[in-house]
């Protein structure tokens, strides 16, 4: 199958230029991007579904001897194109806070404790159906130092890759109702509400495993489309 | 299987300061899926060296950054049967000064749009906490001749199209800073 990568979707990203984000008003090119014409070069991209991602990778709460501290979740979800059609085969990365809200990585000066029992990194490939499943633990909030008070919401980082350069995208995995997203400049960076609540996952009751864990749902939708699109049968 | 069409792209967020562990954790003694090492040895084409800085818009080296590459092979070939060693995807990730660099093969020259020839490049994506939305810039050579009938550079302004272009310098390595803001800004682009 061959795909297309309309611009028309693009509308739904954040602007790097999001100067409540205060990170962004040194960093957020002040120049106009210059539109590229899609060559082979972007149509194509690296393909990762040989590379060995054991079953392992996936599971976050079993990288250590023992078990890490706090709420164990299921993650579970679809990866599917801008048509709906899944994205097999595609590389997952994700990472995330502990339980306490304090990231493994050296650089990360919230005093909360780290879990010896945790690191917080997985990886998983999808399946034939687009279907991926992680299994960690709810990372807690965390603060950070862009404004009075801020604290980002919970949140995990997933990266992906799909079929080209151009479906290539890093996002963040949100949990329902959270009373930080309000206040979170990164979060309302995304202008639209409805393309803003797409990173929400849902609770799922249905994949939520009795006496162990509560399981949430988040399915992600990459650029690209049937550049062949089979015709819809006309009703008369 | 319901192919019902969803509501819209899944929007992009930030890489954030702490991916280093997850996505190039050599340093945490994590295994790596890729790195600056795009072909392995016995792989066809002129080895190159790319270094490079990447710099905010007050020139500070920004050392939270990850650089990934994507590029052709020495015959212009993606996912080229019969090329074991080359996947053609880079990943690095800035050091505290901001440094980066990636050693591939030199790519070929490609197809473009309407019967044109891409003079070689590579395709990059820059993340970083503070882009909520990853750049998409590209590295070509100063010394190629078909940079002059590329169609890609040709879409960028004249005075601005040397931030595409990397320099070689000592010891035969390619110069290729990433300026993300102010003056000579990298081209960006919307791709
Ligand atoms: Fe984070």
């Amino acid at each position: 199958m061959s795909l297309i990568y309309p611009r028309s979707g693009l509308k739904a990203h954040p602007l790097n230029n999001s100067p409540d984000y205060r990170s962004t008003l040194k960093r957020a090119p002040s120049q106009p991007l210059i539109l590229l014409p899609h060559t082979l070069s972007e149509t194509t991209g690296p393909v990762f579904g040989h590379v060995a991602v054991s079953e392992i990778d996936s599971d976050l709460t079993r990288a250590h001897a023992g078990e890490p501290l706090g709420e164990r979740i299921i993650v579970t979800g679809r990866v599917l194109d801008e048509d709906g059609r899944p994205v097999p085969n595609t590389l997952i990365e994700i990472w995330q806070a502990n339980a306490a809200g304090r990231y493994v990585h050296v650089r990360d000066q919230h005093p909360a404790p780290l879990d010896p029992n945790f690191t917080g990194a997985g990886r998983a490939v999808t399946d034939a159906d687009g279907r991926y499943r992680f299994v960690t633990i709810k990372p807690g909030a965390y603060p950070w130092r862009n404004h009075h008070n801020a604290w980002r919401p919970a949140h995990i980082h997933f990266s992906l890759f799909g079929p080209s350069f151009l479906s290539r995208v890093i996002t963040q995995m949100y949990f329902p109702g959270d009373p930080l997203f309000r206040f979170d400049p990164i979060f309302q960076s995304i202008t639209d509400e409805r393309a803003r609540n797409r990173l929400v996952s849902r609770f799922d009751i249905e994949t939520t495993e009795p006496e162990w864990a509560l399981a949430y749902q988040f399915d992600i939708v990459l650029r690209g489309r049937d550049a062949t699109p089979t015709e819809e049968p006309h009703e008369h | 299987m319901s192919t019902e069409k969803p509501d819209g792209l899944t929007p992009s967020q930030t890489i954030g300061p702490f991916f280093a562990y997850a996505l190039t954790p050599r340093a945490y003694g994590g295994s790596e899926l890729a790195t600056e090492q795009v072909a392995g040895e016995g792989v066809a084409g002129e080895r190159i060296r790319i270094e490079g800085t990447v710099l905010d818009g007050d020139g500070a080296p920004v050392g939270d950054a990850m650089i990934e590459t994507w590029q052709a092979d020495a015959e212009g070939r993606f996912h080229a049967a019969g090329n074991a060693g080359f996947t053609g995807f880079g990943r690095a990730e800035t050091s505290a000064e901001g440094g980066f660099f990636i050693e591939t093969i030199r790519p070929g020259a490609l197809p473009g749009p309407n019967g044109t020839t891409q003079a070689p490049h590579l395709t990059v994506s820059v993340f970083a906490r503070g882009l909520l939305i990853r750049l998409a810039t590209r590295i070509y050579f100063d010394d190629e001749p078909g940079n002059a009938q590329d169609p890609v550079l040709a879409l960028v302004p004249a005075e601005r199209r040397g931030t595409l272009i990397a320099k070689r310098g000592a010891g035969g390595i390619f110069r290729f800073d990433i300026r993300l803001q102010g003056e000579d800004e990298t081209v960006f682009f919307d791709a």
